[in-house]
């Protein structure tokens, strides 16, 4: 059962500040649209802060983004490409705010060329827990740049995100150029995805994580680029908006199961493309398949699922296949795995998810017997092989797996107590994770 | 706060040394659970109950001293385990069985079992619901027995004692109703236990681990009413149901 929060939708700065500085025992914590696995963005018993009314969405004449913290990146996408620009970094989900991927420090597909989005960051403007608004600038006194670079990827502990100022890159159709290539077993993947990644902005495999034995993480691999100016799709030269056509309804039985999820994935796997070279893909198809189906966590049914993923530098490759072989081995049915590879991390920012190497995230119903005993086995490899788990889609860990996995978590506590000693900002998630 | 796979983090443990108790504290052990308090009187029971969950492998294991029913205390006790972390569940476990012959003989024995059962039960109960609301979630667990649901000629005391606490958690349940916090009314059949190790089973009995398993089930699904076995749910809906006369004669 989730918590329960006394819900605000804030208009302006104003209105934040009056909810930082009323806050009660149980805090506050600022929510963007909900799209985390877990309970980040919960706060039970205390305030949580709705910023939809804080959307608002500016494109400079370089090219940068000021928009609000609650602003959609659904809808920062559309403004910036009417100027040939795109997001610098973009997860695979439109429907996230700004917040929230300063918040989580979101990755892409390109995160092995252009990092994580709050690398892409020139300013935040910050409510502490003092109540007090600041600008925090990437060129202002080292003492600022070390708030915003602990705010991205600090899970909104260090305070509300009103507005962001952040870079785009140049995209100069709304098409992207993709090769795609089926691969019969993870360590051809993995290999090619060595290979590949570096010819290639973006790049991600889909992992069908219900195959065994010497099947066993095959997938298929998609590397793109963006596409030339002029470059089309159709005729009339309108590309796809990829939005959603379909709503899930609320079902009292998950349709997928062993059974239909390995049909689903045997189907997905070949109808790819053995090889095909430089497809013209509209860029909401390619970086938001999800999206097309609304509410599609619906399709796990009532009891749920959880995300599971990890990063494991490149000597611990061998955890992917561990990971693949054990939640095969409890048949746990996914449709969705995806690995990918990490280019160096965001050094600057003490919780910042990715580190150089791999990167697998895997999709699991809740209701698998087994399940919760090898996660925690997961965990121990993850950790051996000097990795750690990604807190946004984070439901289910232990406080000690996540300081293993974060060296610097001290460092970030200690900024923190010394910002917000009351602990004003917390999240359910901060409270099970002793953040 | 319970995590995804639903694992409570922490736990509450009135009535720290009943053995139902103990056995569901094991049941919801996970590597995820990092603190347990047993509240219960000082006493061997209670330090044995320590040592048992410790060699058991479940660390943070921490005692408070409580008396059910020293009813004033309740509440300092209660702030005080909730001010050191959030609650995830809340198991009122305690009881007294008492002895229907004796109770009727010397009737303030059963006003001493009231004062336990129901007065102290219902007293952590609406302080526990109270600051479970203010965290916003977390779970209230109440050990009723099938033995409220129609007094018995063979020990309708403690039934009594049973009626007015499985009340007061099932009315908690709906004033909880969207809180974020919820209620789980157990209704065991016969367990056998230390405290009914003098009696002969009923049928349908269970043991203390079954309890615990039900509890377990009965919070992943968000159950408001659990019956150990499952299968007493029908029984006693037959048997509430029974004309006086007829039930009367039951030997049970």
């Amino acid at each position: 059962m989730p918590s329960r929060a006394r819900v605000v939708h804030v208009r302006d700065a104003d209105d934040v500040v009056g909810e930082v500085l009323g806050a009660g025992p149980r805090g506050v914590l600022a929510r963007g649209a909900g799209r985390t696995y877990g309970d980040a963005a919960q706060n039970g018993g205390g305030t949580v802060l709705d910023l939809a009314g804080l959307a608002s969405i500016e494109v400079c004449d370089d090219g940068d983004v000021i928009a609000g913290g609650g602003a959609l990146l659904a809808d920062v996408v559309p403004a910036v490409l009417a100027r040939g620009r795109f997001l610098p970094v973009t997860p695979g989900t439109r429907y996230v705010t700004v917040g929230g991927a300063i918040a989580a420090d979101v990755h892409g597909k390109n995160h092995h060329v252009d990092g994580s989005f709050g690398q892409h960051l020139r300013w935040i403007d910050l409510v502490t827990a003092d109540g007090s608004v600041r600008r925090l600038s990437r060129d202002g006194d080292p003492d600022d740049v070390r708030l915003l670079d602990a705010t991205a990827g600090g899970m909104g502990l260090t305070g509300v995100v009103l507005a962001a100022r952040f870079g785009t890159i140049p995209s100069p159709s709304p098409y992207v150029r993709v090769d795609t290539c089926r691969v019969d077993g993870l360590d051809d993947l993995m290999a090619r995805m060595v290979e590949d990644d570096v010819a290639h902005r973006y790049s991600v495999a889909w992992v069908d994580g219900m195959a065994k034995g010497a099947r066993l993480g095959r997938g298929v691999l998609t590397v793109a680029d963006h596409a030339e100016a002029g470059a089309s799709q159709r005729r009339d030269g309108t590309p796809s908006a990829g939005l959603p056509r379909l709503s899930m309804p609320p079902v009292p039985v998950s349709p997928l199961n062993r059974v239909s999820l390995g049909a689903f994935n045997e189907a997905y796997f070949r109808k790819a493309p053995r090889e095909k070279l430089g497809g013209i893909e509209g860029l909401a198809p390619f970086f938001y398949p999800l999206d097309v189906v609304g509410r599609w966590n619906r399709l796990y049914g009532p009891g749920g699922f959880l995300q599971y993923q990890f990063a494991v530098p490149d000597s611990g490759g061998e955890v992917v296949r561990r990971s693949l072989e054990a939640l095969a081995g409890i048949g746990a049915p996914s449709f969705l795995s995806v690995l990918k590879r990490f280019g160096p991390g965001n050094t600057a920012s003490p919780l910042s998810f990715p580190i150089e190497g791999w990167t697998l995230a895997v999709d699991v119903p809740t209701r698998v017997d087994g399940l919760a005993g090898v996660l925690d086995e997961l965990d121990g490899l993850v950790l051996e092989a000097g990795g750690r788990l990604y807190l946004a889609k984070d439901s289910r860990a232990v406080p000690a797996t996540i300081a293993a996995g974060y060296p610097r978590l001290p460092e970030f506590q200690a900024l923190v107590r010394e910002l917000d000693p009351e602990h004003v900002f917390v999240s359910d998630q901060a409270r099970r994770l002793s953040l | 706060m319970t995590d995804a796979l639903d694992r409570p983090t922490s736990l509450l443990v009135l009535g720290g040394t009943s053995e139902i108790a103990l056995a569901t504290v094991r049941a919801l052990a996970s590597p995820a659970l990092r603190r347990t308090v047993l509240a219960a009187r000082p006493s061997a029971a209670r330090d044995e109950a320590v040592e048992g969950l410790t060699t058991a492998g479940i660390t943070g294991v921490e005692v408070v001293d409580f008396d059910a029913a020293v009813t004033d205390s309740h509440d300092a006790l209660l702030s005080s385990v909730f001010a050191g972390g959030d609650v995830d569940v809340v198991l009122v476990a305690f009881g007294v069985l008492g002895d229907q012959a004796e109770f009727e003989d010397d009737p303030d024995l059963a006003v001493q079992a009231a004062q336990v059962n129901y007065v102290g039960g219902m007293s952590v109960c609406l302080r526990a619901a109270r600051l479970l609301r203010d965290q916003g979630h977390g779970s209230l667990v109440v050990l009723s027995s099938v033995a409220g649901e129609r007094a018995r000629r063979s020990n309708f005391v403690y039934g009594s004692t049973k009626a007015g606490l499985d009340a007061v958690a099932s009315g908690l349940a709906d004033a909880l109703h969207g809180s974020g916090a919820g209620v789980l009314v157990v209704r065991p059949g016969f367990v056998r236990t230390g405290m009914t190790a003098h009696l002969d089973p009923a049928p349908l009995s269970v043991t203390a681990d079954d309890v615990a398993d039900a509890v377990v089930t009965g919070l992943r699904r968000g159950s408001t009413v659990v019956y150990v076995p499952a299968t007493m749910r029908v029984v006693m809906s037959g048997l509430r149901h029974l004309p006086r006369a007829v039930f009367r004669r039951l030997p049970i």
